[in-house]
């Protein structure tokens, strides 16, 4: 075994008890929004959550995703969360956040302690087939809760023109209408506002983050990076959220000032794709004993981060409107603004073409330096292993190595711990690096 | 009989069909994903509009491509194009519908590259008004595309005239399906879907032509056996005629049973609703595709599939229900729960099975004649 001292210096990030704090907050607040006389709703990852922000500020989310990835993490609940589904009737192939979101309810089991808190409202977007859907299933699981979603399927970005804006923009003019009537509050365009900006700055800046994780040796190594940008997932739109991405890029750039590594042997950088198995994070520890870090992937760089591309062609953060000057004034251009920026989303490309998907893969492949891929054959979720093998193919012609592993994200019993190692055994091995760091 | 025997040579020999109107016509051949492709701007154009099916055997070729937790039926149709069985195309086109089968839309187009290929943004929320002016837009886009392909202007005269086609063709197939009403239906529910595939596949002059040929004579026909239990089968993609022709060959004196309706998109969903009236005739097509019968992709947030498949049930008398899907597929595995408890609630049985690119006839089988016991018993006691 080599010097476990390590090549680079390395150090735990000082803000990681306030991403945690900030989690704990938001599950916590959500659970007893009622008895301060709030409002409770429920929606996805990336339902556009500025728009209820504008309902006050005691109204709080849970978005299904991160609460389905939460439940994963604890693997008795979880498979606890999934025979129930299954009993329920529901097929054991369908999104296993979902399964696992439904499980609780049908459980009455809160992740976080409790009985589950029945939201008052969904508030959904749709670009996958599950999104809408799930939520259909959820009013009538918890018998009629008022549901709205938005279609954002409307095409790639390249193709973005005003009908398709107008017709997202509409249907959140419609949503309002529909959240007023529901609440029975007077909408406050000043919140909305504030929360689209909010918006804007939080995912922008947590590109920036991102960005930095092309220094070698990297400042963050993907395992930590999942608890970093889960907060964007949960309330990209508080302000809470968009501040503290604002310190963490302080800190991260900090940290490549002095060369802080996030793995102290680096020496090999791979990225993987789509969300991990997240009841075995240990494999990207297990990286490390071969001196390998994960920088990232598209995943984490782009669920929800907003990025663009330079003159120079390196991919870059998005700026925000307020850097480029737009004045966002009234309900109609903070809704326009809001539309623009999520239809450039990374993460919703490749729902009409993997290929540019694998644009972006290889565009990371190469900027970020890495020297191979692991790619997450995901059978928890459709959506983000649409298009995957095409990926896999594109990679493999771009010249990067790749390595797959099949398994679930939420779904223990569909994950093979000891054969995806003895992947991983391989794959380092065809990389040329050996097992030597503890 | 000589009238049903067309759609099946159609069915049957569906390549050999298009490459033959591609030379009697000098037409372009577009191939097309998912039905709610708005076929009446290609006829419009002079363009031949053909579903992409599969062909039920097994095969080796997408695996590198399509990951193997996506839907059998988007694999098989991806197949056909890897092993070049529809070189004629002259164009591929996808509206937008559920994920699984825009891979094999995705993966065709970059591996097997066709002169044009088109993918149209069909709206998901066809619940919302804004729907309309939205699909409308995308239309306009279209045309402009085929046009700009074809090389040739598409008036509002060739559009009312393609609409007007494919309205009598939706009425004849309504005025079929409306035979199977009978207490004993004149067609199977087999050559019921041969009828449905071939429509799917080509001109629908010739179609329309066929049909009237066959309603003429259907009123004579008595099939060999009796109608027995009346089923209907709910689902997803479905052209699996030797599913079928098993249930409708099982003993006639234990088992008899006749598909008398389906509710899935190569079937009924396909053609049951008519282009309306409107003088614009991008809106009336808007109109046509945002108002059919929901795919359960755009069957949100309320659930406007189930009372349609209710009313279907009870039009036709329907005794039992078998709710297939092609395994994995997420949109009708969202709404399976939710569709058998309320035909269980009305009284109707269900069986649940799923698909995949062969049949376990064997096995399905067994299940189906246990099924219609279960409903025979019904009537028992």
């Amino acid at each position: 075994m080599a010097d476990k001292k390590g090549k680079y210096p390395t150090e735990p990030l000082k803000c990681w008890d306030k991403a945690k704090k900030i989690r704990e907050d938001y599950y916590r607040n959500y659970a007893a929004a009622h008895d301060k006389g709030g409002l409770r709703w429920a929606g996805g990852a990336w339902t556009f959550d500025a728009i209820p922000a504008g309902l006050g500020d005691d109204v709080y989310p849970i978005t299904s995703e991160p609460y389905g990835a939460s439940c994963a993490y604890d693997k008795k609940f979880s498979l606890r969360c999934l025979e129930a589904t299954e009993k329920a009737g529901y097929a054991r192939d369908l999104c296993a956040y979902m399964r696992n979101y439904w499980g609780s309810i049908l459980l009455n089991e809160f992740a976080f302690g409790g009985p589950f808190p029945k939201p008052d409202f969904l508030w959904q977007d749709h670009i996958c087939c599950s999104h809408a859907k799930w939520y259909q299933v959820v009013s009538e699981l918890e018998h009629g809760i008022p549901h709205y979603s938005i279609d954002v399927a409307v095409g790639p970005e390249s193709e973005i023109n005003p009908n398709k804006i107008d017709y997202i923009v509409g249907q959140m003019h419609d949503g309002i209408e529909f959240l007023e009537k529901t609440t029975g509050r007077k909408y406050q365009d000043n919140l909305l506002i504030k929360a689209v900006k909010n918006t804007c700055r939080a995912t922008s800046t947590w590109a920036k983050v991102c960005e930095l994780n092309k220094t070698v040796p990297a400042p963050l190594d993907e395992k930590s990076m999942y608890s970093l940008y889960v907060l964007g997932t949960i309330q990209k739109s508080s302000q809470a959220v968009a501040d503290f991405y604002e310190e963490l890029l302080k800190e991260v750039q900090d940290r490549v000032a002095r060369g802080i590594a996030a793995t102290p042997n680096e020496r090999c950088r791979v990225m993987s794709d789509t969300q991990p198995p997240w009841g075995f994070l240990s494999v990207f520890r297990y990286l490390e004993k071969f001196g390998t870090v994960s920088i990232g992937s598209l995943y984490t760089f782009g669920l929800i981060g907003a990025w663009e591309v330079a003159p120079d062609g390196q991919w870059v953060h998005r700026k925000t409107p307020m850097e480029t000057g737009v004045s966002i004034n009234d309900r109609d251009k903070a809704l326009r603004v809001l539309t623009e920026w999520e239809l450039h989303k990374p993460e919703w490309q490749h729902f009409y073409s993997p290929h540019l998907k694998s644009e972006m893969m290889i565009r990371i492949a190469k900027q970020w330096k890495l020297d191979g891929v692991m790619l997450h054959y995901n059978r928890g979720c459709e959506g983000l292993s649409l298009g995957i093998a095409e990926n896999r193919l594109a990679l493999l012609k771009a010249g990067f190595p790749v390595m797959v592993f099949e398994g679930n994200m939420g779904d223990e019993r569909e994950f093979d711990m000891t054969r995806t190692m003895s992947r991983i055994d391989s794959f380092m091995e065809t990389l040329g690096m050996k097992k030597e760091f503890d | 009989m000589k009238e049903l025997e067309v759609f099946r040579e159609w069915k049957k020999n569906r390549h050999e069909y298009a490459r033959d109107w591609q030379k009697r016509t000098g037409g372009k051949v577009m191939g097309y994903f998912c039905t709610y492709v708005p076929e009446e701007i290609l006829y419009a154009a002079g363009v031949l509009p053909v579903r992409v099916l599969g062909s039920h055997e097994p095969q080796n070729v997408t695996e590198p491509h399509i990951f193997a937790m996506f839907c059998p039926f988007c694999r098989d149709c991806l197949a056909q194009g890897l092993k070049g069985r529809y070189k004629y195309l002259d164009g591929l086109m996808i509206a937008q519908s559920c994920l699984h089968i825009r891979q094999a839309y995705t993966s065709w187009v970059k591996h097997v590259p066709v002169p044009f290929s088109y993918y149209l943004c069909m709206p998901h929320k066809v619940q919302s008004k804004r729907a309309y002016p939205f699909l409308r837009g995308e239309l306009e886009a279209f045309k402009k595309a085929v046009e700009k392909w074809t090389g040739k202007e598409i008036s509002d005269k060739a559009l009312t005239d393609a609409i007007a086609v494919y309205n009598e063709n939706r009425r004849l197939m309504r005025e079929l399906y409306d035979l199977r009403k009978a207490p004993e239906p004149p067609i199977s529910g087999e050559e019921a879907m041969e009828i449905t595939m071939a429509q799917q596949m080509t001109d629908k002059k010739e179609h329309n032509e066929a049909l009237r040929k066959l309603l003429a004579a259907l009123p004579k026909r008595k099939r060999d056996r009796p109608a027995g239990t009346r089923l209907m089968i709910i689902g997803s993609e479905d052209d699996d005629l030797d599913f079928l022709h098993m249930v409708e060959s099982l003993n006639k004196e234990q088992y008899p049973a006749t598909f008398v309706i389906d509710e899935h998109c190569t079937g009924s969903r396909y053609f049951w609703n008519d282009v309306p009236e409107d003088t614009d005739k991008l809106m009336a097509i808007a109109r046509r595709y945002i108002e059919r019968p929901p795919c359960p992709t755009k069957d949100w947030e309320e659930r406007r599939r189930i009372p349609h498949m209710l009313k279907l049930a009870k039009d036709f008398g329907v005794q039992g229900a078998i709710v297939m899907q092609q395994k994995f597929c997420d949109p009708h595995e969202l709404d399976t729960v939710a569709i058998r408890k309320e035909l269980e609630k009305k009284g109707i049985k269900t069986l649940f099975l799923e698909f995949d690119v062969t049949v376990p006839i064997g096995q399905f089988r067994i299940r189906v004649e246990a099924f219609l016991e279960t409903i025979k018993q019904d009537d028992l006691f």
